[in-house]
């Protein structure tokens, strides 16, 4: 077993895990952070995208024990501290980006991201950068319009 | 303005919650739940000859191991047959664990419970199942011959076997049609396996209350409440005892409407033996290889027809790949069979098809449940009957399209739910001018010239279907005004992601005239609503919506008889706006709904100041009859069930300009277009959005997907590398035009929208690739080493 | 899925990470970005006994571009190599592959070195240290780092000369010469699947413009990346004889998504593109 200290949302976490502990599961199962989801195992559905020291990584294609004292923002870290909801959260509830719900957080993760680096992505870019999270409900279409959307709402902040 | 809630594009009330992570799924339930998990087969066909458990027992965190010999009788036994139907001759189920022999790769076969899924996985491991490997049977046509059985008492592997003939008017059979027609054509189409594949799998967590001896069944289902009588009958409960919740369920697309799955009787019984919390959580490859598949359809076909176009008889033969159970009766074939009319009159139809066992997964429905096969035989025999009479396509669709003044229109057929296939509605002809339009069918010739002159090629298509929606037996709804003014609206049927919770508070706000921020709705929780069928075959809408509209109109007019009593006005000439009782016309005399609510609980004991107000003292009452009058109950609350004659048909065509690389052989969309006619809409961005997410599954299904099984039986795909389920980057913009017919059917006008997106899409997709390549294009789905392969035929 | 237990080792220098290595032999695993290994893992189709996890050393994670070429740390990511100007300039080749390497996310944490050691034969980066002739440096407990060159490090479909105990530490991808141009074309079925067939080209030109070296790498047509030299059979505009000479080396086979008749025909279709493609910037520089 491996004392481990992650930084989670700007709180500061401890866990006792198994080398093998995958750090979807530390996150949801040892910390009871169950917005990411999990959706594979394989690193191809995107479900469990979290942002590593600010970058979308697959959670479940990384060991726990890897990432300690790194930092880490899961969905439960999006809005702001206040509740309110970020720029790219309101823009995927404004444009039925999301049906079931359960590739959201991966795609929040990878969004929030994307728009970091990239503040005014094309409609290629926006593409790309979601290239990797797999939505069965959606058909994508309201997903790249709230990427979009999520960068006009960023632009517009004070 | 709440009363014009329905039919406006509101915001999804489920979002913030799904938004910030606080949405609850199977998985995130139970911390402390103990992990089972399964060893499972991996032979298609053999029979067990040992299990050795002992190699698990040293593993730490071990609690319990399974084996079918361990069950008792009513748990062992074989799961249910869902819906038996009398041409279902043969048919047959598992059991929850293998006994004896398994009969497809995936089969559970032990049970292990572990403090944890890694140790469970670890204990898995560790077990032995000595197998002796019997050959398998793959394939639907080696599977008719019959040679090898998947069940020695099933012969020629036919599980059922069904034929339905609608005679022409003239009274001549379809085959006499055929014969006498001035054409006739026959040929062979094939459609590949393919799945629901939800990002969540399936789940179930089970939680045993010794101390009141009652059951709480979380379970990633699209029906808690069937879920519920068959875990009471199994387990042998009470049905009171037993309460099954859906939590957010992360997507069903039908294969969740399969019940009891074999965990949601194991995980219960294992929960109450060991009188600990147990979950099951389903991984990727479980879901693959042990849930359900679909599509998997074999059509010979024979049609005769005029110079027209029009077809005067029809005939289809088809072979039905049932896998190696049918717990879900022969509901694919059928709806395969008689939906395949589409919006046509058709002269004499004849359609025979045999489900065929194999020693693959079982087959039951997937989001449009055997209307894709259908849709794809007969818009490929509407394109063969154009290429044959040299017609443009839709001048031969035009010759055999329903007219408006023909409705209802009986197709002479019995539909899935063994009532008369009557559509009720629609508007055909208006429909394909309208997607002509859309996609600029007829200005197509010079865009494919211009293209042509770059050394592009491209290609247009098109498909029609009408869609059998909203099928009984019944919803119910439930909706209660409590004294605060809020509105509980409750109904038995479950949700994956269709917004209910924001479409059914629509509803409620429009018939109550109460602000959709007071409303809420729960849905697939049986501590709730009881009476329930499920969500599957586009019927939440239809059924659950119209059963909550009359829920609210008996408490509405509940809430205007008190409001009445308390204004001293006549019932009549009250209104409800902004959950406000008023007197039309005297703006001063309202009463609040809340307080309404309050006077219709007559109590004893004020608990606050509002409930004072229905106090015994408070008011003089009305000495001549009871404070709960005749024929009345307390509180604003009111119940009602919505039990439909027969299904409503929605409609819908789409058309599609695909390029082809000449080199390459790669396929591309370039634009996809939807004309889509769901009767009265009450949501349009949330029908949108059902749109968009059906035709992406069915591009998938086009071009993509394809579940593939070697000759021993094994499923070659069996992860998200290679079942190749579309990202965004595959997916095409999807350009939506609405028509709306209302149905005549259910008091709010509306139509079945959540499988429509993906029915006609290997159809238009296959017209199109035809189109761009001049080749005929009768399997699907198609890869560029398909088309490449097709090249080198022509 | 979830993986099997293993010893996890998570040395903070290179000796000891060698000595780890070499204790655990045969029944050692390297961990650098598990991109691929935590999959197989994952499935539990590969159960090692020790992970050595190598996220800690420092000085790994290093990219230095020069006039020569590009050496590549055995941590740093896909998404740094393929950021850099620096690698961008002195070997274009690395970014033209590297953005057809899975997708963005992966390849933010996915690492340059282990997808060579990975030796997947339809991977990209195997083809492009094969097609530059570059080199795979490989250190081991008590003995002198060693460079092993492209041609002699991929030994078949999964299998490189990365023996156990072996710890690559770092890839050099030499530059191109002068008036030099590269491309690399794939198709896969799905936009960041691993490719149906691919080719990855480099085409230098004389003074005058005439071919003076053109080679080409395939991949996912062989058991290895397949180098074909086409620098006889091109021509400045005209590559179709290469095409066809290419054709003629690769070995594909049939899979589940595509057939070896049609993978032989596409990696002729991708070479004379890429070919084109890598010639015209060869007239550009």
């Amino acid at each position: 077993m491996h004392e481990i200290t992650l930084t989670v949302n700007g709180v500061v976490r401890q866990a006792r895990v198994p080398a093998r502990r995958l750090l979807s599961d530390c996150l949801r199962h040892d910390l009871g952070l169950t917005g990411t989801h999990v959706g594979c195992e394989h690193g191809v559905c995107g479900c469990c995208t979290i942002l590593l020291d600010g970058e979308p990584v697959r959670s479940c294609l990384t060991f726990a024990v890897t990432v300690d004292g790194r930092e880490i923002t899961t969905v439960e870290g999006l809005a702001g501290p206040d509740g309110a909801l970020s720029p790219v959260q309101r823009a995927f509830a404004e444009c039925h980006g999301l049906q079931c719900g359960f590739c959201t957080p991966g795609f929040l993760c990878t969004a929030t991201a994307l728009l970091r680096e990239n503040p005014a992505p094309t409609e290629e870019e926006v593409l790309e950068g979601i290239s990797g999270n797999l939505c069965r409900c959606t058909g994508y279409q309201n997903i790249v319009k709230s990427v979009h959307r999520a960068a006009e709402l960023i632009a517009e902040e004070p | 303005m709440t009363t014009r809630m329905f039919g406006e594009p509101v915001l999804r009330r489920e979002d913030p919650r799904l938004l910030t992570g606080q949405g609850r799924y199977l998985d995130d339930l139970g911390p402390r739940a103990l992990a089972a998990a399964f060893v499972r087969s991996p032979h298609a066909s053999a029979r067990i000859r040992d299990i050795d458990v002992s190699g698990a027992l040293d593993v730490e965190g071990l609690v319990a191991v399974y084996t079918w010999e361990d069950l008792p009788e009513q748990v062992g036994a074989p799961l249910p047959l869902l819906i038996p139907h009398p041409a279902l001759t043969h048919g047959r189920t598992a059991y929850p664990l293998a006994r004896d022999l398994v009969r497809h790769v995936g089969e559970p076969v032990v049970m292990v419970v572990a403090r944890d899924r890694y140790l469970a996985e670890d204990a898995c491991a560790l077990i032995r199942v000595d197998y002796e490997v019997l050959k398998p049977v793959v394939g639907v046509e080696e599977a008719a011959h019959g040679g090898l059985l998947v069940h020695a008492d099933v012969p020629g592997n036919a599980g059922a076997h069904l034929v339905q003939e609608v005679p022409s008017a003239a009274g001549l059979g379809a085959g006499e049609a055929i014969g006498r027609a001035p054409h006739e054509l026959s040929f062979r189409l094939d459609i590949e396996r393919s799945a629901s594949m939800p990002l969540e799998g399936r789940g179930v967590y089970a939680r045993w209350d010794a101390d009141d001896r009652s059951l709480r069944v979380y379970s990633s289902t699209q029906t808690s409440t069937s879920v519920r009588m068959a875990i009471a009958a199994r387990l042998g409960l009470p049905l009171p005892s037993v309460e099954v919740i859906a939590p957010d369920v992360g997507g069903g697309f039908g294969v969740k409407i399969v019940h009891p799955w074999p965990e949601e009787v194991l995980v219960p019984w294992a929960a109450i033996l060991l009188g600990q919390e147990v979950k099951w959580t389903e991984d990727r490859r479980e879901h693959f290889i042990s849930a359900a598949h679909e599509r998997g359809q074999v059509h010979f076909v024979r049609v005769g027809f005029d110079d027209e176009g029009r077809v005067l008889g029809l005939d289809v033969t088809i072979l039905h790949d049932h896998g190696a159970y049918t717990p879900y009766g022969i509901i694919v074939p059928i709806i395969t069979a008689t939906q395949l009319l589409g919006p046509y009159r058709i002269g004499a139809y004849r359609v025979e098809f045999t489900s065929i066992y194999t020693n693959t997964v079982q087959v039951t429905p997937y989001r449009g449940a055997g209307r894709p096969q259908a849709v794809f035989c007969m818009e490929r025999t509407m394109d063969h009957i154009a290429a044959h009479l040299g017609l443009d396509r839709t001048a031969v669709r035009a010759a055999n399209l329903i007219q408006p003044d023909e409705f209802p229109y009986d197709q002479g057929l019995i539909f899935q739910d063994g009532r008369p296939l009557i559509y009720d509605s629609g508007d055909y002809p208006e429909s394909l001018r309208m997607i002509k339009e859309l996609i600029g069918w007829d200005g197509f010739p010079a865009v494919r010239a211009a293209a042509e002159a770059q050394g592009r090629r491209l290609g247009i298509g098109i498909g029609c279907y009408v869609e059998g929606t909203g099928v009984g037996p019944y919803e119910g709804g439930h909706v209660q005004v409590t004294s605060d003014g809020r509105v509980h609206v409750s109904t038995g049927l479950t949700s994956q992601g269709q917004g209910h919770e924001t479409a059914f508070a629509q509803i409620a706000a429009a018939e109550l005239g109460v602000p959709l921020e007071r409303i809420s709705v729960v849905t697939g929780d049986t501590r709730r609503f009881g009476y329930a069928v499920g969500t599957f075959a586009s019927r939440a809408a239809v059924m659950s919506g119209n059963a909550i509209a009359l829920a609210c109109r008996k408490v509405r007019a509940k809430a205007l008889r008190i409001a009445a009593d308390a204004l001293e006005a006549d019932p009549g000439d009250l209104e409800i706006s902004e959950g406000v009782v008023r007197v039309a016309g005297s703006p001063g005399a309202s009463i609040p709904l809340a307080t309404v609510a309050t006077l219709a609980n007559p109590l004893r004991y004020a608990f606050d100041e509002q409930a004072a107000r229905a106090t015994q003292f408070a008011a003089t009452p009305a000495m001549d009859r009871p404070p709960v009058a005749e024929g009345e109950e307390p509180g604003l609350e009111g119940r009602d069930y919505y039990s439909p004659i027969r299904s409503t048909f929605a409609s819908g065509m789409h058309a599609a300009i695909v390029e082809t690389d000449p080199e390459t052989a790669e396929i591309k969309i370039l634009r996809y277009a939807v004309v889509h006619d769901c009767g009265k809409l009450i949501n349009p961005m949330i029908v949108e959005g059902q749109i968009h997410g059906g035709v992406a599954q069915g591009v998938g299904g086009a071009l993509y997907e394809r579940m593939v099984y070697d000759s021993h039986g094994q499923l070659l795909n069996a992860s998200f590398m290679d079942f190749l389920m579309p990202y965004a980057t595959e997916i095409p913009h999807v350009e939506t035009a609405h028509l709306e017919t209302p149905s005549p059917l259910n008091p709010l006008g509306i139509k079945g929208a959540g499988e429509a997106g993906v029915i006609p899409v290997s159809a238009v997709i296959a017209s199109a690739i035809e189109d761009a390549e001049g080749i005929v294009i009768d399997r699907m789905p198609i890869s560029p080493s398909d088309l490449f392969h097709l090249r080198a035929t022509r | 899925m979830k993986p099997p237990p293993f010893d996890y080792h998570a040395p903070r220098d290179l000796g000891s990470a060698l000595s780890a290595l070499a204790e655990a032999g045969t029944d050692g695993k390297v961990l650098a970005g598990g991109q691929s290994l935590i999959p197989m893992l994952n499935m539990r189709l590969a159960a090692p006994g020790h992970l050595i996890d190598i996220n800690r050393l420092a000085g790994l994670d290093t990219v230095t571009a020069g006039p020569d070429g590009v050496r590549v740390g055995a941590l740093a990511r896909h998404s740094r190599v393929e950021r850099s100007a620096e690698v961008a300039a002195a070997q274009p080749l690395l970014r033209q592959a590297l953005r057809q390497v899975a997708h963005p996310v992966i390849r933010n944490r996915g690492t340059v070195v282990g997808s060579l050691v990975h030796a997947d034969p339809a991977a990209e980066l195997p083809a492009v240290l094969a097609l530059l002739g570059g080199s795979v440096r490989l250190a081991r407990a008590g003995e002198r780092e060693r460079d092993v060159a492209a041609g002699e490090f991929f030994t078949g479909p999964l299998e490189s000369a990365a023996e156990p105990g072996d710890l690559a530490v770092s890839a050099f991808f030499p530059a191109s010469p002068p008036r030099s141009g590269t491309a690399f074309r794939e198709l896969a079925r799905r936009h960041g699947d691993y490719a149906l067939a691919g080719v990855a080209a480099v085409v230098s030109l004389g003074e005058a413009g005439e071919v003076v070296r053109a080679r080409v790498a395939c991949i996912g047509v062989g058991a290895v990346p397949i180098v074909v030299d086409v620098t006889s059979a091109g021509r400045p505009g005209d590559w179709a004889a290469a095409a066809r000479a290419v054709q003629d080396r690769v070995e594909p086979e049939d899979d589940i998504h595509a057939t070896a008749g049609y993978r032989r025909h596409l990696v002729g279709v991708l070479a004379e593109r890429a070919l084109g493609e890598a010639a015209r910037e060869a007239a550009d520089a």
